[in-house]
């Protein structure tokens, strides 16, 4: 064993421990969100599609749902879009967007353009009820029960992997305890 | 087009660099001369291949092309020209892309410069920067592309980060890097060196000029950051120990110990084993900050998006390439033997010290650093470490090493005895006590320990360090430049002392509630709040508040911070406004409206808070002077044809 082998050794160690680290960072990579297992907050808000109608957090009660956070200003959010019409077909579970901070023009124009996949879209223009839900960027998707509980919030733009893992097991599941 | 012409240039420059790895490397080992010819044409090759890959990214920004994920998530239409330019290395992907450049550049300057080295040394060294580059190169292509396609094109881009939108910071990042980048010429010297498995005096006197350059911009790029942090984040406080930015200051630190180890090798033959090891740890630290910044194992203020995969690539190349030194070094070091002795209280028994206590500074900060990420690795719960832990660490290390800095430069070389030199010392430490505290005393009235004994150190160095110079000077002797770099270079870190022992005392703060037309007072100053007005900039909007600052009745400065909304991101940044003044730095940043007129109006003074930068900046200067000594570039070509190293040339 020579002094000139340490350097080496003392770098496995550090790589070793490295690599545990790693490891762990995917969960550290989500922000957690503090809502989860808490009461969705509540919003009263214009519809998007229909200005004359106010979107409640209260009509929701009693069913799951998805509610999205969105802005055309946001490139993930048009990276998502295919993925949230997918959602919508399936039919299992109604989508509500948040069209947050952004120009109903747009917004119209993109709904128009791309297919509008949201059983309702509420206008939140001031970016209050963002800031109640914890948003830190668009797009962020939160799971919540008939309860109006939060169970699940996913970070970036949805995936069909969140969708089969995260989210279709926790509806299902329910459904499938209850029948 | 473009962006498909940037990604097959960055492919071809892989492939390349790939050429430049195999030939330089296998070439001397086996003693192809044909092989070893390829090798330049394959680093210019690479130069221009990454060259055009760049500049195809900058015209898809010029030219608002959001087809490219990259500028669409970096650049907005509103975005002026400058930032179109610099949002290049605003994310990830991109700041890659900086990197590989940086070291396509370092690579032709070795090539340019490598005429006076043996034909297999400068193949070999050149092949290992091939290696690192294909490394980077491979990291980029497989995990960060930067010239991904969106489909379709998004219809306007999601804006640069607006902390990023500033000029200190536009700047910041290509000089950081080229630190960075620079201590792999040191690293390619150190192991061209061990796989040759010979290292003399020639070999130092090579190695010293790029490592001393690298450190010069490295000292320049942390100090900018730091002026960034300072203006820009607002929070008022120049260094936080963040994890960001300790991963620069490491190999800082590592670097430094390396410029002086090398002066030792190159003058005298000794600590060479140590000299190796240096050069692969500050590159290898250098490495881990990529690491730690890009992996998301840190969280850190500064943080990118992280992506543990590209973690996991990192860390298999940290793994190849350091794992890959420190095993030849296990191998190869062992061979080399020193000759010459030296007694203690001679020149290379202080720079010893210098070098352990460095080491040991950054050993502190590399445990402070990791040691939120050991303590979640071994489910001990979660960590936070912060000032409170390193400053009193790293100024344990600090002060014995600026205390024995001034009598280290008037040790002579081998022999143990100071002589005459030591009433000189004494002299110069009582006028340095005496004039060090009487200006504390004097200007800021008393204070915490701490600085009386910063300053007495920090004086004592400028007149030690002076006394050399102005000796010379009076007998008309010249002062070859590596002396008036080190002069100048140790009088910066000085002024840094002075500075930073200065601020952590006298630094007043308070957060004040004005409205319209009422004032504050802090410390000698007034100041009046005239209100906020809105006001438009090219894509923000923002607030902005008017104070008029007097100081015994008279008006010193109308500052004007601001607080502004980027459109596209909603962000919100604090623009700081920031007034010099009789070597107070007034620093005044607008925090929240309380409604009625009223706003929360944070007002610091830090006096010779500058200094601290102006002393990066000149620690910088010293490091370029000794680096463009005559001796380095006459020297080498004479002495190498009569060297061993020729010896070992394969016909």
């Amino acid at each position: 064993m020579n002094r000139f082998l340490l350097p080496l050794g003392l770098f496995v160690l550090l790589a070793a421990v490295l690599a545990i680290g790693i490891r762990h960072s995917p969960e550290k990579g989500v922000i957690a969100s503090p809502l989860i297992g808490k009461p969705a907050p509540q919003f009263a808000l214009p519809s998007l599609t229909d200005p004359a109608r106010v979107v409640r957090s209260e009509e929701l009660h009693g069913h799951w749902y998805l509610f999205n956070v969105w802005g055309t200003w946001c490139v993930e959010c048009r990276a998502e879009h295919d993925m949230l019409l997918q959602v919508g077909r399936a039919g299992v579970l109604p989508l509500i967007g948040l069209d947050w901070k952004d120009d109903d023009a747009q917004a119209l124009a993109w709904l128009a353009q791309l297919g509008n996949p949201y059983q309702a879209v509420a206008v939140d223009r001031s970016g209050r009820t963002a800031i109640d839900w914890g948003v830190y960027g668009a797009p962020e998707t939160f799971l919540v029960n008939p309860q109006g509980i939060v169970v699940y919030k996913h970070v970036g733009a949805l995936t069909p992997e969140t969708w089969a893992r995260d989210i279709l097991p926790r509806v299902s599941a329910v459904a499938a305890t209850r029948s | 087009m473009l962006p498909e012409l940037g990604h097959f240039a960055l492919i071809l420059a892989l492939l390349l660099a790939a050429l430049q790895a195999f030939f330089g490397i296998a070439g001397a080992a086996f003693g192809r001369e044909r092989w070893i010819a390829a090798v330049t044409p394959a680093v210019a090759g690479q130069a221009v291949m990454v060259a055009t890959a760049v500049a195809c990214l900058i015209a898809s920004f010029v030219s608002d092309d959001f087809s490219v994920a990259y500028v669409a998530e970096n650049s907005n239409t509103a975005l002026p020209l400058f930032y179109r330019v610099t949002a290049l290395w605003g994310a990830h992907e991109g700041s890659l892309l900086l990197w590989i450049l940086l070291l396509a550049g370092w690579t032709v300057a070795v090539a340019f410069a490598s005429g006076r080295l043996p034909r297999p040394f400068a193949a070999r060294v050149l092949g290992v920067l091939g290696v690192v580059s294909l490394g980077f190169l491979l990291f980029t292509l497989a995990t960060s592309n930067p010239f991904m396609r969106l489909d379709p094109p998004a219809p306007d881009g999601r804006d640069l980060n607006p902390i990023l939108q500033d000029p200190g910071l536009a700047v910041h990042p290509p000089i950081l890097y080229t630190g960075y980048v620079g201590f792999a010429v040191a690293f390619a010297f150190a192991c061209a060196a061990m796989l040759e498995g010979r290292l003399d005096q020639n070999w130092a006197r090579w190695t010293r000029p790029w490592t001393t350059i690298a450190w010069a911009f490295l000292t320049c790029g942390i100090a900018l950051g730091s002026f960034w942090a300072y203006y820009e984040l607002g929070w008022g406080g120049f260094w936080f120990w963040d994890p960001v930015e300790n991963a620069s200051f490491m190999p800082w630190l590592v670097g430094t110990a390396l410029v002086h180890s090398l002066a030792v090798t190159d003058k005298r033959g000794l600590f060479k084993s140590w000299t190796l090891l240096l050069a692969i740890l500050a590159f290898s630290l250098s490495m881990l900050g990529t690491f730690l910044v890009r992996s998301g194992v840190l969280v850190s203020v500064h943080s990118f998006a992280a992506d543990p995969a590209r973690g996991i690539f990192i860390l298999a190349f940290l793994i190849v390439m350091v794992g890959g030194a420190l095993c030849l070094y296990a191998w190869r070091a062992p061979l080399l033997k020193s000759t010459a002795g030296f007694e203690l209280g001679a020149r290379e028994s202080f720079l010893l010290f210098n070098n352990v206590l460095l080491v040991i500074a950054a050993g502190t900060v590399f445990a402070g650093t990791l040691a939120p990420l050991i303590s979640d690795a071994l489910k001990l719960g979660t960590l936070s470490v912060g000032p409170p832990y390193f400053n009193p660490t790293f100024m344990l290390s600090m002060l014995p090493l600026l205390a024995l800095l001034s009598v280290g430069i008037h040790a002579s070389w081998k022999r143990g005895r100071l002589g005459e030199q030591q009433r000189m010392l004494l002299y110069t430490f009582v006028a340095a006590a005496v004039l060090a505290c009487g200006l504390t005393f004097g200007l800021y009235h008393g204070g915490r320990i701490l600085t009386p004994v910063g300053a007495t150190l920090g004086v004592w160095i400028i007149l030690s360090s002076l006394v050399d110079p102005i000796d010379r000077w009076r007998r008309g002797l010249s002062l070859p430049r590596a002396v008036l770099g080190m002069t100048v270079a140790h009088i910066g870190l000085a002024l840094a002392v002075i500075a930073l022992t200065t601020v952590q005392s006298f630094t007043l703060e308070r957060d004040v509630a004005l409205a319209p037309g009422a004032s504050a007072r802090v410390g000698d100053y007034e100041f009046r709040f005239g209100g906020v007005q809105a006001v438009e900039g090219p894509n923000y909007s923002a607030m902005r508040g008017t104070l008029i600052v007097s100081e015994h009745g008279a008006q010193v400065a109308e500052m004007r911070p601001e607080k502004r909304q980027y459109w596209v991101q909603h962000q919100v940044t604090s623009e700081t406004a920031i007034k010099m003044h009789h070597g107070n730095n007034l620093l005044l940043a607008l925090g929240e409206d309380l409604g009625a007129g009223r706003w929360s109006v944070r007002i610091q003074i830090r006096p010779l808070v500058s200094l601290v930068w102006l002393a990066a900046l000149v620690m910088a200067i010293g490091g370029a002077l000794a680096a463009s000594d005559r001796r380095y570039r006459t020297a080498g070509a004479a002495v190498v044809t009569g060297d061993t190293l020729i010896a070992r040339r394969p016909g």
